[in-house]
């Protein structure tokens, strides 16, 4: 047994517990621990897609899906519109098992076509999800969403939106639980047979693995995560939100992410979050108000308004990150201790 | 009008936009066929192609010229826009694929899906620009219309079905090019090099073909296919949108991988067939349906027959 020694990740963890005490120091506008809490939600989510995407090496253009299942499953199992009205935590949970039943359901059919069609099925599933949500507008309520989704409640009164720092350190918490859950998946025996699969499909199925199950666990496991994150948005916007809110956008969001910030690593990841969801969420959005304060924001150039640049930062990210650094920001250790 | 009628006018709709969609796809399915590409960025391209179509409509005032010279206007767009285009498609080839041609096809595709998204968003910005045609430029997201430069009477005069001009434009434009295509790859050089790169492109570099000349080679077609239909789809629906790459680009993927990628005929049926599936769907099931059953469709043939309606069986080779 080494000694332990700081890694990328607790040092992520140990300021991102620091930062809303060092922010109290500052000016209110300068406060940014809302954005940060976004961070945390879609490095939730990427790791997530970590697992199947960079952990077994199947692209899945359509985790939004599992992220909207999640969030409406959440939804109709607590809302008090619906016979469950379960509390936070059960439902939270249950979100677990829910999206990795979808993830199932997907998965057995198509996990045995190749790497490309594998893509395009799962992007077609996450159409599929987004309209059949806005469609079944009796259950799911169409367009508006479902409202109110309860909060936590800890002795009795239930947060609110101005329980700000309560709703950072639980995300953070929960965020710390799902990186310890797919840290010990990483160094299982399932993990190994993970990679092993990604390296050389052949190879691994001649050494014995079952290709076909340890891929349907990968995509099962990364539905699983991604579904939780969706319920942990809903209860925190207290609402689902419209399907569109769960689109392909959100789904190359995540992918950049992890492609960015390195496939296969867990630091990668979240220094990719922070990366792509800082540039979305706090980057942007200090422009657009800093143009709005000189006046020349709001005139209608398409150019001038920071919010349309999206798109191209995103597109850019990705063409970038693929040609220039194909491991990411942070390359994922086993990669470094082959080299 | 009787069900019949409705039927059969539902039908010429959709063998129109069939036609279109076929054109899309053909561009698809030559990409995939040489370098296994999902070139995700092809349905952005087609909608550049159409507000370049906009663009030249307004630069030149062409709605006010009188009737023939209208007839040059959109011949100028066709040519423009196929020229646009396949000089687009070219140089994403150049820029973002070919440094990745030794890479893994996931790091392509993930290139493939950021050419897609810096070509949307270059779409917003074009959308935005202070032009009559694009409302001022005010609201740069919403769609646009297109002018109706294709006269809209009833060839059929007096009959219930409704056969315009812009419906027989559609097939002037598709079927000539669909000919000329074929043509260029079965009976050229150029398109005898065309498939040998896509059966072993080290075989074919073996042989003197310069594989990464054709394979640019391929990319402009495809994209100049792109660019014609734009310039027809424009025509015909009057309305574009920089998001219209998305849903046009999925229907012709649809599209191709129903005939069978890789096959031009393939692509041309699977067009056509997408085109009725919609059509049929908007009348007869729900328009909120529609895209659920063509990513259905797509989702299912995937899963069942992944080489498609006319594609060969090969196995992925180890």
């Amino acid at each position: 047994m080494s000694r332990w020694r700081p890694g990328p990740i607790s040092i992520i963890v140990f300021v991102a517990a620091l930062l809303p005490m060092c922010e109290l120091m500052l000016p209110q506008s300068a406060h940014i621990t809302e954005a940060v809490r976004g961070v945390f939600l879609y490095a939730i989510l990427a790791l997530g897609l970590n697992v199947v995407t960079g952990y077994a090496g199947l692209l899945n253009l359509g985790i939004a899906a599992f992220m909207a299942i999640g969030a409406y499953a959440f939804a109709i199992l607590t809302c008090e519109i619906y016979p469950f009205q379960f509390g936070f935590w059960p439902g939270l949970l249950l979100t677990l098992p829910i999206g990795a039943l979808f993830g199932f359901l997907l998965g057995a059919p198509t996990l045995r076509l190749r790497g490309d069609y594998l893509a395009i099925v799962t992007l077609g599933f996450g159409e599929i999800v987004q309209d059949v949500l806005k469609n079944l507008d009796t259950i799911t309520k169409g367009t508006q969403g479902i409202n109110p989704v309860p909060a936590p409640s800890f002795g009795g009164s239930m947060w609110t939106a101005d329980d700000e720092y309560k709703w950072y350190y639980l995300l953070l918490a929960l965020m710390v639980v799902v990186i310890l859950g797919v840290r010990n998946l990483e160094r299982s025996r399932l993990g190994r047979a993970w990679f092993s699969i990604r390296e050389d499909e052949l190879a691994s199925r001649s050494m014995g693995i079952r290709v076909e199950r340890i891929k349907m666990l990968a995509f099962s496991a990364a539905a699983a995560i991604a579904a939780f994150a969706g319920g942990i948005s809903a209860s925190m916007l207290s609402s689902t939100g419209e399907p569109s809110n769960y689109d392909f956008q959100v789904s190359v969001l995540a992918l950049c992410i992890v492609i960015v910030g390195g496939i296969g690593s867990i630091a990668g990841v979240l220094v990719g979050a922070l990366v792509m969801i800082g540039l979305n969420s706090i980057v942007l959005v200090k422009a657009t108000a800093a143009l709005d304060a000189l006046g020349i924001g709001a005139q209608g150039n398409v150019l001038l308004s920071p919010n349309n640049w999206k798109y191209l930062i995103f597109g850019l990210a990705l063409v970038l990150a693929v040609r220039l650094k194909p491991h990411g920001l942070v390359p994922p250790r086993i990669e470094r201790r082959a080299s | 009008m009787q069900d019949s009628e409705v039927f059969l006018q539902q039908l010429i709709t959709g063998l129109s936009n069939g036609m279109i969609i076929a054109l899309i796809a053909l561009g698809y399915t030559m990409v995939y066929g040489i370098i296994e590409l999902i070139n995700f960025a092809h349905g952005d391209v087609f909608m550049l192609g159409a507000f370049l179509a906009l663009t030249l409509l307004g630069m030149f005032g062409m709605e006010a010229w009188p009737q023939h010279w209208q007839l040059a206007g959109v011949v100028l767009m066709l040519v423009s826009c196929a020229a646009f285009c396949g000089t687009l498609n070219w140089s994403l080839d150049r820029l973002a694929y070919r440094p990745l041609r030794r890479a893994s096809k996931l790091s392509l595709l993930v290139s493939a899906i950021g050419c897609s998204f810096i070509c949307t968003n270059l779409g917003l910005f074009w959308g935005g620009m202070p032009m009559d045609v694009f409302a001022g430029g005010v609201a740069a997201a919403a769609p646009k219309d297109f002018p109706q430069l294709v006269p809209q009477y009833n060839l059929l005069g007096e009959s219930a079905v409704r056969v315009v001009p812009a419906d027989i434009a559609v097939l002037v434009v598709t079927i000539p090019l669909m000919i000329a295509l074929v043509y260029l790859v079965k009976r050229t050089r150029l398109g005898r090099a065309m498939r040998a790169v896509a059966q072993d492109s080290t075989a074919a570099a073996l042989m003197g073909i310069p594989v990464d000349r054709v394979i640019g080679v391929t990319f402009f077609i495809g994209g100049a296919l792109g660019g014609f239909a734009s310039v027809v789809y424009a025509l015909y629906n009057n309305t574009i949108g920089f998001q219209m790459g998305y849903r046009a680009g999925m229907d012709a993927f649809t599209a191709a991988v129903l005939g069978g990628i890789g096959s031009l005929p393939g692509a041309v049926l699977g067009g056509l067939t997408i085109g009725c599936v919609r059509a049929m769907s908007d009348q007869y099931v729900e328009t909120r349906w529609t895209n659920t059953i063509v990513f259905g469709i797509l989702v299912l043939i995937l899963i069942f027959r992944p080489s498609g309606l006319l594609g060969s069986t090969r196995r992925e080779k180890v």
